[in-house]
């Protein structure tokens, strides 16, 4: 209940920004407090591109406690007859509307757990999350799923090691330090780079990152996980950047005058305070960034192979979960058969996986979020 | 008192190296932030060094053909419009109307807590899964097959939660004081949402709407599950018809490992890029709009 109320005075507080921003010396914030104080805020936040740009950024966003206004709403149907049982159809037509939502996420639960179950028919599930062997398509047949997690994990553990420095970087200086000039230049250039289509991604990788690998590491074969992990990075740079910096903005203002009093540094203000205060934003973001890697399809379809190989070369080409599933439907592989079910194996484990990521940044949230008077 | 202070053992008093470091490290971070910048400028570079120059005309008019100097994208633009139309179609009504359900008419009850969060989870699932999801629906389920009307389905499942959540944002933006004053005068709620609130809220609804549609144009991998086809000599006269999009003539091409596809790769990736930046530009003029007149 204490909840509730906590979250009506927020909305409050979107409603009316000028209560919330506290003036404080301007002097102590030379370069500007950054948009995070503007009073525009609330309207921009609205309609924030990049997030929508993401799928996955939704995610925080959709969230039933996200903070938000509530509509006021009319208690009762009034007036005659005809208008209340047009209220009601209205309404009705509305809910079945919302429940495509509900039906889309039961179809593809039921879709990949039926196809799944006749493929562990005939494969042992044993077999099938044990086995170091993936070659459904030649005899004799091996189902080990472990080289395709191995090669998704790889590549996006690569991908992360560029992205989460980077983006947290990238989060500190867009919500401490930059101007609002520079904001305007820089956060537009990244709703672009979060924008721009995977299979373009792809071709980045193989033409142009690929070839400079070679000349820098002579043994990189064509298609190799590194190439992918590099590009990947790049592409979700802007997803981390975006969630930290939101997480940031929302750290109180009078928390940062606190660490100044006492004579702390910018560094030490950004990175003692601010950081700490938005934790849970920050690791949710980078939860969610991983999540993303671990799906992302055409980036490694194109640059890292088709080669499922269980190795931790990042040099070598290696084939990811969902490059497997864009390999056999490319293919000519009979309806029904159980090289044809793989894709609902596959796709079920990869769909289980970031799941439960989803889920743990979801978490961590929720538990860890710091609400701040 | 000699127990160990956290925060005065903590404390390190040297203002001149503090200094120092909080400099080097301010440099660090703009350095981060303009690599993303940076990235960004050499891919255009890149492509546009790659693809400019076989952009022509014919280009955009012709079919695909075994030798890439003749080859064109006319299919992959008729498809990608095919797809765009029917799944504007389909999402936007959907869409719409389940976010003036959730903000308007659910009960506000573990019902429609449990709506928003499997929203929000939708939102995050691998788009190939959403193909897996179209692949056994419909291209198997519904026995619609390997067609534009499939393709443009399983679309509108995987755009529709970012959809909702923006069009969610957008209606929940209008002020409450609107909804009143209409309830006042004793307008019903529907009249209340028709006449005041979605008028009101159109703008932020059609700039979440046009940058799904955005990312729809550039997705792959669901329509590979689906089975736009790679080689297509025609256009699709029907909903029925098979297909190819744009994407997927870039995979195709890029796939290839003569390097003369990959120049005419690169060409339609300009050609799609141009196409999603025009997306982009009517959001964020719909967006100015917005700001300024709320």
């Amino acid at each position: 209940m204490a909840r509730r109320d906590e979250e009506l005075r927020r909305a409050d507080r979107l409603v009316a920004p000028e209560e919330q921003d506290v003036a404080g010396p301007a002097s102590e914030q030379p370069s500007g407090a950054g948009p995070a104080y503007s009073e525009e805020q609330p309207a921009e936040k609205a309609l924030d591109v990049l997030p929508q740009a993401y799928g996955t950024a939704a995610l925080a966003k959709g969230l039933p406690e996200a903070p938000g206004r509530e509509t006021v709403r009319l208690p009762v149907l009034q007036g005659p007859p005809r208008r209340r049982r047009q209220e009601a159809l209205i309404s009705g037509i509305l809910f079945v509307a919302s429940a495509v939502s509900v039906l889309t996420t039961v179809g593809i639960v039921a879709v990949l757990l039926f196809e799944a179950a006749s493929f562990f028919a005939d494969v042992s599930p044993w077999e099938f999350l044990t086995g170091t062997t993936w070659a459904p398509l030649f005899q004799p047949q091996h189902f080990g799923v472990v080289p395709l997690l191995a090669g998704s994990l790889l590549v996006s553990l690569g991908a992360a090691l560029i992205a989460l420095p980077v983006g947290l970087a990238s989060a500190i200086y867009l919500s401490e330090y930059a101007s609002r000039r520079v904001n305007r230049i820089v956060k537009p250039a990244l709703e672009v780079l979060a924008g721009i289509p995977t299979v373009v991604y792809g071709y980045f990788a193989l033409t142009f990152v690929t070839p400079l690998l070679r000349q820098v590491w002579p043994a990189t074969e064509i298609f190799n996980a590194a190439s992918a992990s590099i590009v990947m990075g790049v592409m979700i740079i802007p997803l981390v950047a975006s969630l930290s910096e939101d997480a940031m903005s929302a750290v109180p203002r009078a928390l940062r005058e606190g660490a100044y009093a006492l004579g702390a540094t910018k560094l030490e203000v950004s990175t003692r305070t601010v950081v700490p205060a938005a934790l849970s934003g920050i690791v949710a973001s980078f939860i969610l960034a991983i999540s993303r890697a671990i799906g992302e399809t055409m980036i490694v379809t194109i640059a890292a192979g088709a080669t499922p190989n269980l190795t931790l070369n990042p040099f070598e080409s290696v084939q990811t979960m969902t490059a497997y599933i864009v390999q056999v439907s490319m293919g000519e592989v009979a309806f029904g058969s159980v090289e044809y079910r793989t894709i609902f194996a596959v796709g079920l484990t990869l769909f289980a996986l970031t799941l439960i990521m989803n889920g743990i940044s979801i978490y961590v949230l929720r538990r860890f979020r710091e609400v701040y008077e | 008192m000699s127990s160990p202070d956290p925060v005065r053992d903590s404390f390190d008093p040297r203002p001149k190296t503090r200094g120092n470091v909080a400099r080097v490290s301010a440099a660090l971070f703009l350095g981060a932030t303009a690599l993303g910048v940076l990235a960004l400028v050499v891919l255009l570079a890149d492509i546009w060094r790659d693809g400019a120059g076989s952009l022509s005309v014919d280009f955009l008019t012709s079919f695909p053909s075994r030798f890439a100097r003749r080859a064109g994208i006319k299919p992959g633009l008729a498809g990608s419009l095919w797809i765009l139309a029917l799944t504007a179609l389909f999402s936007f009504p959907l869409g719409v109307a389940t976010a003036i359900w959730l903000e308007e008419y659910a009960p506000r009850n573990g019902w429609s807590r449990l709506i928003q969060t499997n929203i929000a989870n939708l939102a995050a699932v691998p788009s190939v899964v959403y193909g897996i999801l179209g692949l056994a629906v419909f291209v198997r389920g519904l026995e619609l097959g390997r067609s534009v009307l499939a393709g443009a389905l399983t679309l509108t499942l995987l755009i529709l939660p970012v959809l909702i959540i923006s069009a969610q944002e957008a209606i929940r933006a209008v002020p409450n004081s609107i909804r009143l004053a209409a309830y006042a005068l004793g307008a019903t709620r529907w009249q209340t949402i028709r006449q005041q609130v979605l008028p009101m809220a159109m703008p932020g609804i059609l700039t979440g709407t046009i940058l799904s549609l955005s990312r729809a144009v550039g997705e792959t991998a669901p329509l590979i599950l689906v089975g736009a086809l790679a080689f297509v000599p025609f256009v699709p006269n029907g909903p029925l018809d098979g297909f190819t999009v744009l994407p997927m003539q870039i995979f195709d091409w890029i796939s290839r490992p003569q390097a003369s596809f990959h120049q005419i790769a690169a060409a339609a990736i300009l050609v799609l890029l141009a196409v999603l930046l025009a997306f982009n530009l009517v959001a964020v003029l719909l967006r100015n709009k917005y700001t300024k007149t709320l």
